[in-house]
């Protein structure tokens, strides 16, 4: 395979994205900037779930065919890679760090304390789609643990009680 | 771009700095900037705005001051004043202290262990420079050591040079980054690409996002110099997607380097061209091994491929590749600068230089640290981590992740290098350093990061895949209190045949922490099973 350039067939015009949303035109642009080429999947998907919020199986399916890789292998990437999600997310989003330095710090109390508040597990939404509850790996801001992301924004050096408040106050918004 | 424009760029940005009487520089890597310190900056320059100081003194953002335990912080050059905690509401009262002295309550002095103690090599310009602009990179010595690779070294010379040096794989494996960079040299092809490392993925480890968000230049300027040395011409960033101010920065580096000809076509006037391109991670741990993070640069599943063929002769798209980690590329422009003696003369026999730790967990003083090789392990949790929190007891440091292992107080005064560290039964790793106290239930942590490694393997081979799954099992039946007599001894079977059979380091390594808490802890696991209880209070039986 050649490194990053378009395909045999020299430059490609896209096909027609799956609506008028011009959210498309980005994730076109990703894939022109790339050629086109099958190695650009994982840059565009990243186009696709910054764009749309996640991953829906229509953008899955236009991707597979204007980067001519089997529907499969976008399935298999979108799955593998834990950083993509193939559901939509809710209003609001809490991103628990679990990593070494928080989980030393006590993030394990505190995800229970917000399961048991939501009733819903990791990776999951609130019937009434409010709080997506998400975990994280590490976010790299050990010298803060415990740490989580409230809907994009970082917070350190958290306790049960202030999180919980946060997330009741989403509940009235 | 010619050596007497960098110079020019240099002497301009110096005397534009030194016409302040005060530099106001605010901490807005990825620690203080979640406790708002762009806000502060705002403030500041506001309110110098107001008082009609723009003349005399001047405020911006720089990059990691280190001590994120007591973020945000400020630093006031050129007295060297350091403040802590400061919110936006302080900025009048800083401003106020500028001819007298620094209020006590936001105060944070210099003269500690933690400040003293350091010594700073790929943090050198860490909290100094703005990382978005390349003139202060520039001004504090940055592309001179490029210059002089491209023009003045042949590929064979600088080789021999970082050979000399002594360095060592920055990314935990500690494989001599000189012969890596002969055996890609010598492998012949006509395209080879350099690759860096920054899929920093062991939880509890933050050096390469600190270096990537307050210097990102530096890692530029390693990777052409390898690239030249190499043979290659092109170049990737594989850095996490979690990481995204890193990626903006480095993203913004990359093209200001374009812009004032540091990258492209035909550097410095001479034949040698380099270009750099970023790719994102999409939180895979495996992807920080080798081949699975040339599978997902392709566009591919981050999975792990047997070797040989190793990536310095089959890597990216086939061809040979040189991978490096961050620290690694942030150590070139200093050695060439300053010759592999000086660096060579850093460190113990067998480790040279230095190494950068996120020092974390139950320590006082959290934050980024960088000490020279063989410094003790006491002098790090003690001297410049501050002692334990709270006056509780030291148990344990944990280093190198979920490949690593724990290091008990028996050890303290351990002079940490590759080997020591190996002796003792954990590794370097990437420089994660966790600190523990008595309330940590060691085989609590073995199960965390057993848990760990059981999500993240990748699946393709069965001794990682079913055997993390099997190990997680059997840990979380003793932390439950429902172990049996013999789970220790299937335990130990267990890690041995994970260990010595798994395709790649993931696998191979995963029992580490497992291996290392039975060594110095078994009672503790011995007190869940026998005796049905946790020592440390924290697992409920």
């Amino acid at each position: 395979m050649a490194p990053l350039t378009a395909s045999a067939a020299g430059p490609r015009t896209p096909l027609s994205p799956p609506g008028e949303d011009p959210r498309w035109k980005k994730v076109i642009r990703t894939m022109r900037l790339n050629g086109f080429s099958a190695t650009a999947l994982i840059e565009t998907l990243h186009t696709v779930q910054e764009s749309f919020g996640y991953l829906e199986p229509e953008a899955l399916r236009f991707v597979a065919r204007s980067l001519r890789v089997p529907l499969s292998r976008v399935y298999a990437v979108a799955t593998f890679y834990h950083f993509f999600t193939l559901k939509p997310p809710g209003r609001h989003t809490c991103v628990v760090c679990l990593g070494t330095a928080c989980f030393i710090g006590g993030a394990n109390a505190i995800m229970d304390g917000i399961q048991e508040a939501l009733t819903i597990a990791p990776g999951e939404t609130t019937a009434d789609g409010n709080v997506s509850l998400l975990t994280a790996r590490c976010l790299g801001a050990c010298g803060l643990a415990p740490v989580a992301v409230f809907d994009g924004a970082v917070q350190g050096n958290l306790t049960l009680p202030a999180v919980l408040e946060k997330i009741k106050g989403w509940a009235k918004s | 771009m010619m050596l007497d424009e960098i110079n020019a760029i240099a002497q301009r940005q110096r005397e534009k700095e030194e016409s302040f009487c005060h530099r106001i520089d605010v901490c807005i890597a990825a620690g203080c900037l979640s406790s708002h310190s762009d806000d502060i900056v705002a403030a500041f320059e506001k309110e110098i705005a107001r008082r009609g100081l723009e003349k005399s003194c001047r405020a911006k953002g720089v990059g990691c001051l280190g001590l994120c335990a007591a973020g945000p912080l400020v630093a006031v050059e050129p007295a060297g004043t350091l403040y802590r905690g400061v919110a936006a509401g302080d900025v009048g009262e800083i401003l106020d202290a500028l001819a007298s002295s620094p209020p006590a309550r936001l105060h944070c002095p210099r003269e500690t262990p933690f400040f003293q103690r350091q010594l700073k090599i790929v943090l050198e310009n860490c909290g100094r420079i703005d990382p978005e602009s390349i003139e202060e990179y520039i001004a504090a010595g940055g592309y001179q050591a490029m210059h002089t690779a491209l023009t003045r070294m042949s590929p064979d010379e600088v080789i021999r040079e970082v050979a000399r040096s002594g360095l060592r794989g920055r990314g935990g494996a500690g494989f001599p980054t000189g012969l890596k960079w002969s055996t890609v040299a010598k492998a012949e092809n006509a395209t080879k690409f350099v690759v860096c490392n920054a899929d920093e993925g062991d939880p509890g480890a933050f050096m390469d996002r600190s270096v990537l968000e307050s210097d990102p230049h530096r890692i530029i300027e390693g990777m052409v110099i390898a690239g030249w040395a190499v043979g290659a011409t092109r170049g990737f960033i594989y850095v996490r997607a979690e990481y995204p101010l890193a990626v903006k920065r480095v993203k913004s580096a990359l093209a200001a380097a374009e812009r004032s000809g540091l990258l492209g076509g035909s550097l410095f006037h001479t034949p040698f061209g380099f270009d750099i391109k970023v790719r994102l991670g999409a939180g895979a741990f495996v992807c920080g091994e080798e081949t699975a993070l040339i599978a997902s640069i392709e566009g591919r599943l981050g999975r792990p491929r047997p070797r040989p063929p190793y990536p310095a002769e089959s890597g990216l798209w086939g061809c040979p590749t040189l991978i490096n980690n961050v620290e690694t590329f942030a150590n070139i422009a200093p050695i060439l600068r300053n010759g592999s003696g000086w660096f060579a003369g850093i460190g113990t026999e067998k480790s040279k230089g230095t190494k950068v730790f996120a020092l974390a967990g139950r320590v006082r003083n959290t934050g980024l640290i960088e000490v020279p090789m063989g410094t003790s392990l006491r002098d790090i949790v003690f001297a410049i981590g501050g002692g334990i929190k709270d006056d509780r007891g030291f148990k344990a440091a944990q280093t190198g992740g979920p490949s690593g292992g724990c290091i008990p107080e028996q050890h303290l005064d351990l002079p940490i290098d590759y080997d020591s560290l190996a002796a003792v039964g954990s590794i370097m790793g990437s420089g994660g350093m966790i600190i523990m106290d008595e309330t940590a239930c060691m085989v609590d942590v073995a199960k965390y990061f057993m848990a760990f490694c059981r999500a993240e393997s990748c699946g393709a081979c069965v001794p990682c895949r079913v055997g993390t799954t099997q190990l997680h099992r059997l840990l979380d039946r003793i932390t439950a209190g429902r172990g049996a007599a013999t789970d220790l001894a299937r335990i130990e079977d267990l890690c041995d045949l994970v260990k010595t059979t798994s395709l790649c380091g993931l696998g191979q390594t995963a029992p580490n922490p497992v291996l290392s808490t039975l060594r110095y802890f078994r009672d503790e696991y011995e007190a869940h099973i026998q005796g049905r209880r946790c020592p440390a209070g924290v697992c409920k039986l």
